[in-house]
């Protein structure tokens, strides 16, 4: 039998053309380090000082102090290095990797650059990027469960939203509640959280399912909706009853002996509940859609539901599942903004991140790991946004926080190569 | 064989055809009766739902179910009445008043009792550029989820040329500031359609992604280059009075030219989609891209033409916010216009018509709103609620027919399919 | 003996539509029980009924004697019948294992796939029934063969004794066929029973044991091969004698129209899909172009029609040049295109039958005045072709999504030939059709080439490229492997040449050829 695949072949592996955009792009960042960080500087004497213990956290290390001028040439020369060997013959299918180191060396070019003659807290950098990178990759994840099934979930925004509202409402209500466990008032809100999430995770199935209506217009309703129903309880009970909006907060808990590790310890091992939940959901979520029975099919009906179904797998039922699944962790993120971050609910508190989550799902290619990749890389443009304030540095802090935003747009205009969504995502399923 | 496949139709013919079967209710006007069912019932049926929100919400009615059954169903009852005559009487006025006033011939008196009619009609003028914005881009197959931040952009360049050209007379300072507006709303438009076109990345999120960029710009400019200088608020200058669209009544009344123009450009919109050949390779590369290119349209042209318009009306409704109501750029100004703009389009089936019609609802809506947070202690978000459950009920419009029992299938036409966020499909 | 499967009384209504009336069929053990129809003839619905992907509204299923009820295909499968589908139920993503696996996965620990017990039962599976597939490979890495391979594994996974193939030949070579043939063969001998749904006549009287005709919902008769001929079943299935030789007038070519020099063509994932093509079409001639489905067909009618870059070479129309012009510009210069995916491309389903039939004229006078549009001329010209084209619709307002297949396609033929052109380029133009339908888009083809227009036609079914063509190129890989004169052509030859054979050495293979060799015997 013949075969064909023999016959497709590629017409050319890596467009030259794209290799020589890469490299050129490589050379520009080597170019935007020497013209922007070095040239007509004065940092021959300066040095960077970069604080590698988080804020009040023991042991101290003493700081790495770094010559600024050294290190930036450094940089330069590697980007340069990477620009022409690029440009010579291409790095292939390491292309992306080494896209990703270049832009790694241009932010360090940027942080000593910027810490130059001052101190820079490396490690409460990290801290808060870590903190900040939370929330964005539990809703990048209950965007993964969603679409992976093939429902766009676009309201995990509003999710969140929702869900801060009630864990917050209920925690204050429940703030009394005795049960034997410490905090069981803020444990009662983050289920309330959770299931706020569920519940409108099964008016998203409902809509999208069972009446087919086009699966953005269904998140958008679910979008408007929390915004009102949220800001709607908040000026009705919660402003004028502050006791109703004061759950507390989930204390930090950290690992004994894993947190006096020097440098990781404080950054990793010292964080409340949803640092370590998300690390727990993180790898459960890679696992389980890859390696097991429930994985597997979850994407198969993302993939091509026909198939699914002929095989005897339940479309509806197993999209509902990882709708409400979806929910579920949006909800949890939800708790996150008022019982894990501040305390309390404030209106519109969620700002944006739920699209955020969105970018980082698919900056991440419907991967967990890349979508925590991507939270990380977001929220340490968040982090750094506030830093360059306090190092009064004079690029406004709003274009900082655009970074995720536009990196997005590019990721999507596939500059970087196109990521592989879920194949019937956005399309209802029907059984003709 | 005929009706072997049957997908997607235009709701207005499949009622032609339903009207041409034997009729089994053959009362006259039956046809109206049809087209404004589905939209009719929702709006009906969100209100309700609403009043049963309120209802749940009030601590009134908790007490008095305390204290009996019966008061109970009257405190409920008079919880939900008084919110909606409170929403009524903001939104049209107060017959009552109208007529005092009317006998009164007291000039101040009578412009203060149409005030809530004409301020409901300031209202709806955003709404209708927002709609036919999102409408306009549904015939043309793509989803403008970014009104928002087209707003905020065009509002911003609207109130740059506003305050920074002086000298102009009123007459060709009003088209220059709303062609600025334009401008900005379809560079903003523009963008996410040419990255549509070219590299396959989708709208939907190009334009999320857009709206967030225009709010952290507009921080931005606030804080810094578009500040009014001496002020502690970021807002930006007062526009000059050249650029400022004329009202027609004194004060307290800020009804003015914006109603009109948008009218306008709605009918234009009508003229341009269902008259013109450019309107026709819209329509027809937005119902099936594939076929469009088949027939020779440039359908890469045309997407990028459909955003950059749809952007364009949307920073229209930015520059008529700026020019006739605020004459400043402030922050967070046009909050939530960008997303009810889509409630109004599917609302409207993405006619101009519809949308005209759909943003006098919205707009009374909003503007009574108002009042009932004044006089029945209801949250203004009580309208996000209602737009939420409207919206749902349009472009489910299965649940009405379940709900009413309904017989006839009007179909909501125009919702773009949504297939993969990246990728030429 | 008893039959493994009894079909009483199977009702389907859909609605409007009676798509199956009381049918009975039965399948005994070890036999290949072929079901012959129209497309449309309701033979799809039927199976699906069987597969628990619609339920009956009257009748009943007996399994080995016993009824039983088939809600779902998981109740499908646990009765022991499995269907190779038309269009493959393969998710590309995942590898053949994962495919073959899904619903009826091999875990440890608990939920965990335990992707080698399967692959290496998979392994077995390919042993016994002689179907080679490496289990690792990703499904969009696999040709089309292969794929249906591990479709049929898939069946013999979940112990499947029954077994439903849908039109599977229509994606492979005469050549592949065979072996399809064999593996059925090979699989009856080892206890399966087969129901093998096809229209093509020829290949019932090869393998079938036995074949039931069903026409418009209803069994018209149940026949053995040896007791039936092609024309007697052609008349069982449409209903009437069929003509199954057109009359054609004398072969009379003119000057070249369409010239194609050497052009390569990549498909969307840049992958080469023509290459170093070159030919001629004269006035007044079809140039058939045969070849299995997905050998670059597609991929040069959209690189000719303006549809898709032509990467080198060069296309030229009447003299002038039309590489890498615009579609409208080509459509301008005279040339027809009724595309191969008609829905798709040739139609915009949500619009009107008037709106549609003046698609790709809509810009200029008479149906504009400056950028108006002047309805009242569009609906004059469109009642004008709906009586013309006797295109059966309620009206020209009417959408043309609520059209039968035939008659959408009427639509586009209607709307192309209608204009004066110099060119067809004619896709699998009556792919999906009714034979009344195809008869009518036949006739409507060969009018053109009377007339002087070159005609491309771009066919895989070897009957129709054999009835209409003068001339005849045959693609393989992306390549014309071969040019003759249709009187020259025999579907043996044309065979061994869609499959790849060298031409000298397929000319062996058949012997010599008489010239007029039958044609147009086998239109289904």
């Amino acid at each position: 039998m013949n075969n064909r695949s023999s016959y497709h072949r590629q017409l050319e592996e890596v467009s030259p053309l794209r290799q020589r955009v890469m490299g050129i792009v490589f050379l520009l960042f080597a170019l935007a380090i020497f013209v922007f960080f070095i040239s007509g500087q004065d940092l021959a004497a300066k040095r960077a000082s970069f604080g590698l213990t988080p804020g009040g956290a023991k042991p101290e290390l003493p700081p790495l102090i770094v010559a600024v001028q050294p290190a930036l040439y450094l940089f330069a020369v590697l980007c340069a290095v990477a620009g022409g060997v690029q440009i010579a013959r291409g790095f292939k299918r390491w292309t992306n990797w080494i896209l990703g180191a270049v832009v790694g060396f241009f932010i360090l070019a940027f942080l000593t650059w910027a810490a130059a003659g001052k101190s820079l807290n490396m490690a409460g950098l990290l801290s808060t990027t870590l903190v900040k990178a939370v929330p964005l990759t539990l809703g990048a994840m209950s965007g993964i469960l969603c679409e992976r099934a093939g429902v766009f979930n676009i309201a995990i925004e509003g999710m969140m939203l929702s869900a801060a509202m009630v864990g917050c409402l209920v925690g204050s209500l429940a703030k009394n509640v005795q049960i034997g466990i410490p905090n069981a008032g803020l444990w009662i809100g983050l289920l309330a959280a959770i299931g706020t999430g569920a519940l409108l995770a099964v008016l998203h199935g409902v809509l999208s399912i069972k009446y087919k209506i086009n699966q953005i217009i269904s998140g958008t309703i679910i979008n408007i909706l929390s915004t009102g129903f949220t800001s709607y309880i908040s000026a009705k009970f919660m402003q004028p009853y502050p006791e109703l909006n004061n759950p507390g907060i989930f204390p930090q808990w950290s690992f004994p002996g894993l947190s006096a590790i020097p440098f990781f310890g404080p950054i990793l091992f010292q964080n409340t509940l949803f640092v370590y939940a998300m690390f727990v959901f993180l790898i459960v979520l890679q696992v389980a859609l890859f390696k097991t029975r429930w994985g597997l099919r979850l994407r198969s009906v993302g993939e091509h539901p026909k198939a699914a179904d002929t095989l005897g797998i339940n479309v509806i039922r197993t999209r509902y599942m990882a709708v409400i699944l979806s929910g579920m962790m949006a909800g949890f993120a939800g708790g996150y903004f008022s019982l894990g971050s501040v305390g309390r609910f404030d209106e519109v508190m969620t700002a944006g991140r739920g699209f955020i989550a969105l970018a980082a799902m698919i900056f991440g290619n419907w991967m967990p790991l890349g979508a925590f990749g991507a939270g990380l890389l977001f929220g340490f443009a968040d982090a750094l946004a506030t830093r360059l304030t306090i190092l009064q540095i004079r690029i406004p802090s709003e274009f900082m926080l655009m970074a995720p935003y536009i990196a997005t747009m590019i990721v999507l205009a596939g500059v970087v190569g196109r990521g592989q969504p879920p194949a019937a995502g956005g399309v209802p399923y029907e059984k003709e | 064989m005929n009706a072997q496949e049957n997908p997607k139709q235009d709701a207005g013919k499949v009622l032609l055809e339903e009207i041409q079967k034997p009729i089994q209710h053959p009362k006259a006007g039956s046809r109206v009766l049809q087209v404004i069912a589905i939209p009719f019932l929702a709006v009906v049926t969100g209100l309700l739902l609403g009043g049963v929100f309120i209802i749940l919400t009030s601590e009134e009615v908790y007490a008095a179910f305390r204290q009996s059954f019966g008061s109970g169903l009257l405190a409920a009852w008079r919880a939900a009445w008084q919110s909606y005559v409170a929403l009524f009487t903001g939104a049209i006025g107060d017959p009552a008043r109208i007529v005092a006033a009317l006998q009164s011939g007291d000039g101040l008196e009578i412009r203060r009792a149409f005030n809530p009619i004409l301020e409901s009609l300031v209202n709806t003028t955003p709404y209708i550029f927002g709609g036919l914005a999102v409408a306009l881009g549904f015939r043309a197959g793509v989803f403008n989820i970014g009104v928002e931040g087209q707003i905020f952009i065009g509002a911003a360049t609207c109130a740059f040329v506003g305050y920074s050209v002086s000298g102009l007379p009123a007459i060709l300072h009003i088209p220059l500031a709303l062609l600025a507006g334009a401008l900005g709303g379809a560079l903003w438009g523009f963008i996410p359609g040419w990255l549509k076109a070219k590299t396959g990345g989708h709208e939907v999120i190009n334009t999320i992604m857009m709206n967030y960029i225009a709010f952290r710009l507009s921080d931005w400019l606030l804080r810094g280059p578009m500040k009014a200088p001496g002020q502690h608020n970021p807002v930006s200058p007062k526009i000059l009075e050249t650029a400022m669209l004329p009202r027609f009544f004194e004060s307290p009344i800020r009804f003015h030219l914006g109603f009109f123009i948008a009218l306008a450009v709605a009918y234009l919109v009508y003229w341009f989609m269902f008259k013109t050949t450019w309107g026709f390779d819209l329509r027809m590369v937005g119902a099936n891209p594939h076929a469009g290119r088949y027939a020779g349209s440039n359908v890469t042209r045309n997407i990028v033409l459909a955003m950059t318009l749809s952007g364009a009306l949307a920073g229209l409704a930015g520059a008529n916010e700026v020019m006739g109501v605020n004459h400043n750029l402030a922050m967070a100004f046009s909050s939530g216009y960008g997303f009810d703009s889509i409630a109004l389009a599917l609302l409207g089936n993405n006619h101009p018509l519809g949308v005209v019609l759909a943003s006098l609802l919205f707009g009374t809506l909003r503007n009574g709103a108002t009042r009932m947070q004044v006089a029945a202690g209801i949250p203004i978000d009580i309208i996000a609620i209602l737009q939420a459950m409207i919206l749902m009920f349009i472009a489910a419009p299965a649940i009405i027919r379940t709900i009413y029992r309904l017989r006839f299938k009007v179909q909501v036409e125009g919702a773009v399919t949504i297939r993969g966020w990246g990728g030429k499909s | 003996m008893e039959p493994v499967l009894e079909l009483r009384g199977i009702t389907k209504r859909f609605p409007g539509v009676l798509a199956n009336d009381h049918i009975n069929l039965d399948l005994m053990p070890g036999e290949i029980h072929a079901l012959l129809g129209e497309n449309g003839a309701g033979k799809t619905t039927l199976m699906n009924i069987l597969y628990g992907l619609y339920q009956p509204d009257e009748g009943e299923i007996l399994v080995r004697g016993k009824k039983v009820e088939i809600h779902s295909p998981n109740d499908a499968i646990a009765a022991g019948i499995g269907m190779v589908h038309q269009h493959f139920m393969l998710v590309p993503v995942f590898t053949v294992t994962e495919n073959v696996m899904l619903g009826e996965e091999s875990t440890r620990y608990g939920d965990f796939l335990d992707t080698r017990k399967a692959a290496a039962q998979i392994h077995q599976i390919s042993e016994q029934y002689s179907l080679e597939v490496n289990p690792d490979s990703y499904i969009k890495d696999l040709p089309v063969g292969v794929q249906q391979r591990v479709e049929i594994i898939k069946l013999l996974y979940r112990k499947a004794d029954i077994l439903i193939l849908d039109e599977p030949s229509a994606v492979l070579t005469p050549q592949e066929v065979g072996e399809l043939f064999k593996i059925m063969r090979s699989l009856t001998e080892q206890g399966k029973s087969i129901i093998f749904i096809t229209h093509k006549l020829r290949e019932v009287l090869e393998i079938a044991d036995r074949i039931t005709v069903i026409r418009a919902g209803k069994v018209i008769g149940t026949t053995r091969p040896q007791e039936a001929d092609e024309s007697t079943l052609a008349r069982m299935m449409v209903g009437r004698e069929v003509e199954l030789v057109l009359e054609k007038p004398e072969y009379k070519p003119g000057k070249v129209v369409l010239k194609v020099d050497n052009i390569l063509v990549t498909d969307d994932r840049r992958q080469i899909a023509v290459d170093g093509v070159s030919f001629e079409v004269r006035a007044g001639e079809v140039l058939g172009v045969a070849g299995v489905q997905g050998n670059g067909q597609t991929e040069l009618v959209e690189a000719l029609t303006g549809l898709r870059q032509v990467v080198s070479g060069a296309v030229t129309f009447l003299g002038e040049n039309i590489t890498n012009v615009s579609p409208r510009r080509i459509i301008e210069l005279g040339s027809a295109h009724v595309p191969e995916d008609r829905q798709r491309d040739g139609l915009v389903l949500p619009f009107s039958v008037m709106e549609n039939l003046f698609l790709c004229t809509y810009y200029k006078p008479p149906f504009t005045k400056g950028p108006v549009i002047q309805w009242d001329v569009a609906l004059k010209n469109a009642e004008e072709l709906i009586s013309r084209f006797d295109i059966r619709t309620p009206g020209a307002l009417t959408n043309v999504g609520a059209l039968s297949g035939g008659n959408q396609q009427k639509v586009i033929v209607a709307r192309e030939l209608s204009r004066p052109i110099q060119l067809l380029v004619a896709a699998q133009p009556t792919r999906g059709l009714d034979v009344g339908s195809i008869e009518y888009i036949h006739g409507q083809i060969l009018d053109r080439r009377n007339a002087g227009v070159a005609v491309l036609l771009v066919s895989t079914e070897l009957a129709e490229i054999m009835q209409l063509s003068d001339r005849i190129a045959v693609m393989y890989r992306g390549k014309i492997v071969a040019e003759v004169l249709a009187e020259e052509a025999t579907k043996e030859y044309l065979g061994l040449l869609m499959a790849g054979v060298p031409q000298d050495e397929a000319r062996k293979q058949v012997g010599p050829i008489e010239a007029k060799a039958v044609r147009g015997r086998e239109l289904y």
